[in-house]
């Protein structure tokens, strides 16, 4: 049979309605999750999982792809709406969709993110069935050095791309990767400024940080400035749907985040926030309208959000075919696998593909059944803005403490929690980017321990460095990333750029 | 006889609320991992059986285990009805992370399920047998680069024990720690590292489609269904086991020991809990009372030593 005689049958599998339920459960549950701050779809899933010991194989596992995708979905309506980030993974969007929602734009910033999530999770999905093993050799290919190189090409990339002001992005970006250095260093496991603090050894999560600087710290900004300054959002302004110029400019973005986001997915130490930074990274260069960044620029949602949903389905990759986990998710659904029996591996094609079509398509219906439950919420969703703000941020505070405590119970926790958001305040209160931050928390680990592994690996020798094709070549456009404004700069042909200088600081 | 029969009554009266006791397990873990899917698998068989008529689980996730650990001993003191689960994995955590608890604070029950380490290359790798790595290992011990979890964990203590028995300094060992065996398993395949150290349960898959070639194995005999020797045929006396246990709070009396060891004892015999361990490919090593008092003391004396060896435990 070949793949697509596979995937028919699979999708004669998915279309079963008792399965068509579980994926409706599915994509709602992980929508409701996605939504709040802190409970991310990981935790949902593991909390799901004894529920599902008296289910059938197949339902249960949709049940949890559907939460998983649906995840990915809700959590960019609270990072626009809110300027409260979900996920790590939605933390991007929050950064031009909220400049969105606050110029009454909300409605075509999420009709964007969750059309561009529904092509996005579409064209990966079919990615997965019809090149699943040539990409997980690819992925095999990537030792310590070439992550190393990929974690470089991001920092270049990325703290470019952050803010107006290039010092502020980088005193930011240096705060996030001093925070990273709290916890066990994972190639040695001892502490590092742990100051005696049993629950600092694991680090700082990355979501309590996101939340508290993103929510919290937005939380007292407002209520510190609510008698200065009018209140000056505005919840709809022309329509709530997306116009002919935000198709045309978002169609592009929706392409290229499938094309970032599924291998950057399918990448055992990848993860869906690398592929959203290098997908705004990557957007806010191609763009026509480059001043638009940093207010509400469409590109700027939609590559993110189609990145995060192909990283989803990239993810899926090497769980599938290898059983390697690549995410928090991934590994809770290969708990699933086993707990029916089933070992995720080069042999599960061959000896369940009827399981394994059958998620294939299913993963497919449940991408249609998020598209139609959101687009017709966006107008409820739009409204949330009418919500006086004393009341609205009263219950982001509420909702963010609950997540908090939820994923993490422990008064630690919670006064990381505060710390930070005040820190976020002080952050905003002088005009310090926050996002840079949670880039270097997340960045920042990942980057050291590749590259003390890659030289550990060589024992030392730093010429292993560009050893490897693909490490040279990534090597190579980080310098190119930081040589050619320079260049052009010295050239005179950086009008816009030196202007862009002269606006900074 | 009145006596005997008052006593038999009392006896009654304190058998039957412990078996009726409504558990809170610990898992000092995040959800998914091996020590969560223990707690909720325990969870499912007590309840299952009706040993216990409700159970919840609760993670208190962090450093190992050990954050679980110092909020179990710090708030369970005497409550006969609070278990917390752990494993190897924690006293290795307790030794590096020089945690003020240790498992001497808690109330050991028994040692539920264990797997064994195997050792691994990629099929395509040139070594053929566990000599020949360990020859390797004794010609230039940094050449040899092993891709395992955590620093300090099973796979890294197994890694320092081979070296050790192959007359090698621990110290020289290039041990590469990954986030968990699904990572290792990436750069194994990858063929970024000479070796790989893990679980039994994460490479299997893989050895039976070929892909990779375990060359040994820690258990002490053969297991069945696995094409490799244990290491101790292989001439390296090591022999480990990454095993998972309950204990109980601290502080608690003879009697309230006996009817949480009656429990436990009940469930581990109960077809639910078999059964899981059958689905799971969790080996039943289940050891109880003084023997796994006896074995679990053994193995902190022995981690310890491996630990400064290494050079983590100053």
């Amino acid at each position: 049979m070949t793949t697509f005689d596979f995937l028919l049958q699979g999708l004669s599998v998915a279309l079963d309605p008792m399965i068509l339920m579980y994926a409706l459960i599915g994509v709602t549950l992980g929508t409701a999750v996605g939504v709040l701050p802190g409970i991310g779809p990981a935790l949902t899933v593991a909390l799901l999982l004894p529920v599902t010991y008296g289910l059938d194989p197949a339902g249960s596992l949709i049940m949890f792809a559907g939460i998983y995708y649906g995840g990915m979905y809700g959590g960019s309506t609270t990072s626009i709406l809110l300027n409260t980030p979900g996920e790590s993974a939605s933390i991007v969007t929050a950064l031009e969709g909220n400049k969105m929602a606050r110029a009454g734009r909300g409605g075509p910033a999420l009709a964007t993110a969750a059309i561009g999530s529904f092509i996005a999770g579409l064209g990966a999905t079919l990615l997965l069935a019809f090149v699943a093993p040539t990409v997980v050799k690819l992925a095999l290919v990537f030792g310590p050095r070439d992550y190393f190189a990929l974690m470089v090409l991001a920092f270049v990339t990325v703290s470019s791309a952050f803010g107006e002001s290039a010092r502020k992005g980088l005193i930011s970006l240096f705060v996030g990767l001093a925070l990273a250095l709290v916890g066990i260093d994972q190639l040695t496991g001892q502490a590092r400024l742990s100051f005696g603090v049993p629950q600092l050894l694991d680090g700082i999560e990355v979501t309590t940080l996101a939340v508290a600087m993103f929510a919290v710290g937005e939380a007292l900004f407002v209520a510190a400035r609510r008698d200065t300054v009018d209140d000056e959002v505005i919840a709809v302004k022309r329509s709530v749907w997306m116009t002919a110029r935000d198709w045309a400019r978002s169609w592009k973005p929706w392409l290229r985040g499938t094309a970032i986001g599924f291998p950057i997915g399918a990448m055992p130490a990848g993860g869906a926030d690398i592929a959203t930074f290098l997908s705004y990274a990557a957007e806010k260069r191609m763009s026509m309208h480059p001043e638009e960044f940093g207010n509400g620029a469409i590109e700027g949602v939609a590559g993110p959000e189609a990145a995060n949903n192909a990283s989803a389905a990239g993810t899926l990759v090497p769980l599938l075919t290898l059983g390697l986990p690549t995410t928090a998710t991934a590994a809770i659904m290969l708990a699933g696998f086993q707990q029916f029996g089933l070992q995720p591996g080069p042999l599960l094609f061959a000896t369940n593909p009827q399981l394994v079509w059958g998620l294939i398509a299913s993963l497919l219906i449940a991408n249609l059944m998020l598209l139609v439950l959101n687009l017709p919420l966006i107008g409820l969703w739009v409204r949330l803005l009418t919500i006086p703000r004393p009341w609205l941020y009263a219950g982001i505070l509420v909702f963010a403490t609950l997540g908090t405590i939820g994923a993490n119970p422990s008064p630690v926790e919670l006064s990381m929690l505060l710390i930070f958001g005040v820190m976020g305040y002080a952050m905003r209160l002088y005009g310090y980017p926050i996002a840079p931050v949670v880039v270097g928390l997340i960045l920042g680990p990942m980057a050291e321990q590749q590259l003390r592994r890659a030289l550990s690996i060589s024992q030392g020798d730093l010429w292993t460095l560009v050893g490897s094709p693909v490490s040279a070549t990534l090597l190579g456009l980080s310098a190119i990333a930081l040589i050619v404004p320079l260049i052009l700069r010295a050239r005179g042909k950086g009008a816009v750029l030196n202007q862009l200088a002269s606006d900074e600081d | 006889m009145k006596r005997t029969l008052f006593a038999g009554l009392i006896a009654a009266a304190l058998a039957v609320p412990a078996h009726a006791e409504n558990y809170t397990i610990i898992a000092p873990a995040a959800p998914g991992g091996g020590w969560d899917q223990t707690a909720r698998t325990m969870q499912e068989a007590l309840q299952g059986e009706g040993i216990s008529d409700t159970v919840q689980v609760q993670n208190v996730p962090g450093a190992g285990g050990t954050v679980g650990l110092a909020q179990f001993v710090a708030s369970a003191q005497g409550k006969a009805d609070q278990l917390i689960v752990g494993g190897y994995v924690m006293v290795g955590a307790i030794l590096t992370n020089a945690s003020p608890v240790s498992l001497a604070d808690v109330t050991p029950i028994a040692r539920l399920t264990g797997e064994y380490e195997a050792i691994v290359v990629p099929a395509a790798s040139d070594i053929q047998d566990i000599g020949q790595l360990v020859e390797m290992l004794k010609a230039d011990p940094g050449a040899v680069s092993w891709a395992g979890g955590s620093a300090g964990g099973a796979d890294h203590i197994a890694v320092g024990l081979i070296a050790k028995a192959a007359g090698v300094d621990p110290t020289k060992i290039n041990y590469i720690a990954y986030s968990g065996g699904g990572e290792a398993l990436a750069a194994i395949l990858g063929s970024q590292v000479t070796a790989g150290i893990s679980s039994l349960g994460e490479f299997k898959a893989q050895a039976d489609a070929g892909t990779l070639r375990i060359l040994a194995v820690s258990s002490d005999e053969r297991i069945e269904g696995v094409d490799a020797p244990t290491l101790k045929e292989a001439g390296l006396d090591v022999s480990l086991q990454n095993w998972r246990m309950v204990a109980a709070a601290p502080g608690l009396t003879d009697e309230q020991k006996a009817a949480i060891g009656a429990d436990i004892d009940a469930m581990v015999k109960s077809k639910t809990w078999q059964d899981a361990l059958a689905t799971k490919g969790w080996a039943d090593t289940y050891l109880a009372g003084d023997e796994f008092q006896a074995q679990l003391e053994q193995d902190i004396a022995a981690t310890d030593t491996v630990l400064r060896d290494i050079g983590l435990v100053k």
